[in-house]
């Protein structure tokens, strides 16, 4: 605006110049065009001014605010980089921290309450390590999560659970605390750190986040009670293309007891029970640290999306987790698992929708394992109770590959402002392996099929209601049918609440 | 894909430039002209806080060269996750790409303390500025700075663009006044509280909501208390926001024999204001002074 000021002096100047020029004709031309211009420059006067009083407020308003707020002046280059107000826009939840110095902090706070017909509900029926674990309430998790940009160059983020299981002890479990690059060129994206691994679209989830009480069952058999995560790396590549597509891969560390299928005993809180019958019949070992790169769990990824109708949305994904485990048996014989998984997500949304609803969202996810187990030979055991019944002797395990699979699908209908009804069925099963077929015994009692691996479902009609985005209320039924257990019914009501800052949901 | 690879061909040399709302859109439109391929990520008839962060909003972020967000956390809910997946220094908070509509607004309704239980209070100030038609001026101000900084070459066009685009609302803004001139201090009730920058302008009331608190859709109670409030003070016209369920409005309206006014924040978000931001706002000036009228 600055020009239009001189601009108009100069015009002011050029009409008494024109005053002394001797032509009528010719100076009644200049006195009219000027006369124009003159108006016109005031008209811009008048706006320059206008703005100018409403900078003036702006600037008052600011103080009184105490921020320290850039104005913006058309064409000038005066943007201020560190405002303090555009960190503080960010969120809306807490921050904490001076100029330059800050992070976001939130808290949620997962509860249930609930009975169930089974007895054994804490890794019987309820297989998750944050699913409910017993007759009465649960704490299922208070999360903190820590967020902000660390510098130009990286974004930080934690997020610590407390939780306290059936027995009464806590747990503290450094859920994710990672370390991920802003911007790195050719669409590029490291992150380093603990994480959970991004396998399908429920693994890498947290519990608060979840559509149901409870982690579906073929998640808690396949990738651990507590989900798979480790300290790890992980590359990601945005493919440059029209339409979302992106390409991930992660190395993790492969033991540890959140790595279930790998090198972990895959117990939650990895505590295994004088009575328990372990997974395959046999021991875990995974006191072998790294030896070679091999040792690592390697997980990449594949997710397309595509946008099927104005108001259809799909988004498609391929998982696969390969890496050693820890049944290789007695001669500590290097055994591999791989697990694979697709994902299919389906989301209507119509195009007049208030906060976020009505909705309809489907979700399904398969998987398949391949486990590789070792001979394994009770009688070098010091605690030798697994007998074969046929010799009377312990019992000696023959090494073979163990294939598993199952899925879940699920079903979200929003349907009206802050309600939704969801509908999940879980199905797991696994081939019947050799050592299923011998005639075992454990103090007495003949083992028959493997817990961890036979067939069971489960249906789960669910009603969920969110009093604002930051509360919520649910209650879910559970029909559980367990392959030579039988059949339970549990009831379960969840309740949360959230403070301070809240991440925006992924989609 | 003929449709998409079209598209991309069209957009060679110009400026791409994402938008979250429509009336940004409508705004980057008025001073990019020809120069700029214009995107809005919300459809002007959604709720502009509950958007779903799809995953092909990544993809759009990850190839512009500015985007503009209102800020204010209107797209607090949706918006962070896309930034972070799109991985584009071009548009990162800070760059000059980054448009924050709201740089250099006076903000309304700042609350001086912030506390949930007081419902969903936004603590930069209420996020739905861009109704006033002056502070479109300062959000096209800003626009032109980003416009210029990411192509210079033609900043002589951005800025012509932005001057014709401020003297067509100094124009307009005389014959709005005029038109809202004779209902200076009427009472209106809307279903958010989304309107306080139209109602300062043109000196209007508009401080009772359907919604009893910010967020919370209306009780009983509440609206049994906003009836008995407008029959009392007379009140005869309540705004209805696109995306809002009529049904809740329309049966309040019966109470009190008001009329409501179907309106929106964003071009097309209501039938005949498709054409942009000075036909929404000629819109919501025409319907709202014309129910004011009829209601009296």
């Amino acid at each position: 605006m600055k020009p239009n000021l001189v601009l108009a002096f100069c015009l002011g100047a050029s009409a008494i110049h024109a005053q002394q020029t001797n032509e009528v004709g010719a100076l009644k031309r200049q006195l009219q065009e000027a006369t124009e211009k003159f108006d016109r420059a005031l008209q811009e006067h008048r706006k320059i001014i206008d703005d100018l009083n409403r900078r003036l407020e702006q600037v008052q308003a600011a103080q009184t605010n105490g921020r320290d707020r850039s104005l913006v002046t058309p064409g000038a280059t005066n943007m201020v980089e560190t405002d303090q107000s555009r960190l503080t826009s960010a969120g809306k939840g807490l921050r904490v921290g001076t100029q330059g110095a800050y992070m976001d902090i939130g808290l949620v706070g997962t509860f249930a309450a609930g009975t169930s017909t089974a007895s054994d509900v804490e890794g019987g029926t309820q297989l998750g390590g944050h699913d409910p674990n017993q007759r009465g309430f649960t704490v299922q998790g208070v999360e903190a999560t820590f967020s902000g940009a660390v510098d130009p160059y990286f974004r930080g983020m934690a997020n610590v659970l407390f939780s306290i299981d059936a027995g009464g002890e806590s747990f503290l479990e450094l859920e994710e605390a990672y370390l991920e690059t802003i911007s790195l060129p050719g669409n590029l994206q490291v992150r380093g750190g603990q994480f959970l691994t991004e396998f399908g679209r429920h693994n890498p989830t947290h519990p608060h986040a979840w559509a149901f009480v409870d982690t579906p069952l073929v998640n808690a058999r396949f990738l651990g009670p507590d989900g798979l995560r480790n300290p790890g790396a992980r590359l990601s590549w945005l493919m440059p293309v029209p339409f979302y597509s992106e390409f991930s891969l992660a190395a993790q560390n492969s033991h540890g007891e959140t790595a279930a299928s790998f090198r972990s005993t895959g117990h939650v809180h990895d505590e295994e029970t004088e009575d328990e019958v372990p997974f395959a019949f046999r021991h875990a070992d995974n006191d072998r640290g790294l030896k070679h790169i091999d040792d690592l769990l390697f997980a990449p990824r594949y997710a397309v999306s595509f946008d099927v109708s104005d108001t259809q949305t799909l988004l498609l994904g391929a998982s696969a987790a390969f890496g050693p485990n820890s049944r290789g048996g007695d001669d500590g014989g290097d055994t591999d698992t791989q697990i694979y998984g697709l994902d299919f997500t389906w989301k209507w949304k119509p195009a007049r929708h208030h906060a976020g609803f009505p909705f309809v969202m489907w979700q399904t996810e398969a998987m398949w394992r391949k486990y590789d187990v070792g001979e394994f030979n009770w009688a070098e055991e010091e605690d030798g109770q697994i007998i074969d019944a046929g010799t009377g002797a312990p019992a000696l395990l023959p090494g073979e590959t163990l294939n598993d699979y199952g899925f879940y699908t699920q079903l979200l209908y929003g349907f009206k402002p802050r309600w939704i009804a969801g509908l999940r069925f879980d199905y797991v099963k696994g081939n019947q392996g050799d050592y299923e077929r011998l005639d075992l015994t454990l103090n007495g009692e003949p083992l028959g099929r493997d817990l961890g691996r036979a067939e069971r479902w489960r249906l789960s009609p669910n009603l969920t209601w969110f009093p604002t985005e930051f509360s919520k209320l649910r209650l879910q039924y559970n029909y559980d049918d367990r392959k030579s257990i039988g059949e339970d019914h549990s009831v379960w009501l969840q309740f949360e609440f959230i403070l301070g800052a809240h991440a925006a949901h992924k989609f | 894909m003929a449709a998409l690879a079209l598209a991309a061909q069209s957009a060679i040399g110009k400026i791409n430039v994402v938008a979250t709302t429509a009336d940004f859109a409508a705004i980057a439109r008025e001073i990019g002209g020809d120069k700029v391929q214009v995107t809005a990520l919300a459809k002007p008839t959604e709720d502009p806080h509950f958007i779903d962060a799809k995953p092909g909003f990544i993809a759009m972020l990850n190839r512009a060269d500015v985007l503009i967000e209102g800020g204010a956390a209107l797209e607090h809910g949706w918006l962070q996750p896309l930034l972070q997946g799109a991985r584009n220094p071009k548009i990162s908070g800070t760059a000059p790409g980054h448009v924050h509509g709201n740089d250099g607004i006076n903000m309304l309704g700042v609350p001086t303390s912030v506390d949930r239980s007081r419902g969903d209070i936004h603590a930069e100030g209420n996020p739905h500025y861009l109704i006033d038609p002056m502070n479109a001026k300062i959000v096209a101000a800003n626009i032109a700075e980003a416009f210029s900084k990411a192509e210079p070459k033609s900043y002589e066009i951005y800025r012509a663009n932005l001057k014709a685009f401020q003297e067509k609302i100094d124009a307009r803004m005389l014959e709005w006044q005029k038109q809202m001139a004779p209902h200076k201090g009427a009472s209106l009730v809307a279903y958010h509280d989304s309107w306080p920058y139209f109602a300062e302008r043109f000196g209007l009331k508009i401080e009772m909501f359907l919604e009893p608190k910010p967020g919370i859709p209306p009780t009983p109670s509440h609206v049994a208390s906003l009836v008995q409030k407008m029959r009392e003070q007379k009140v005869r016209v309540i705004l209805v926001d696109a995306y809002v369920n009529r049904r809740q409005a329309d049966s309040v309206a019966s109470k009190t024999g008001a009329v409501t006014v179907p309106v929106s924040h964003f071009p097309g978000g209501v039938k005949g204001t498709e054409g942009g931001y000075i036909q929404l706002v000629d819109y919501l000036v025409n319907s709202i002074s014309q129910a004011l009228a009829g209601a009296k």
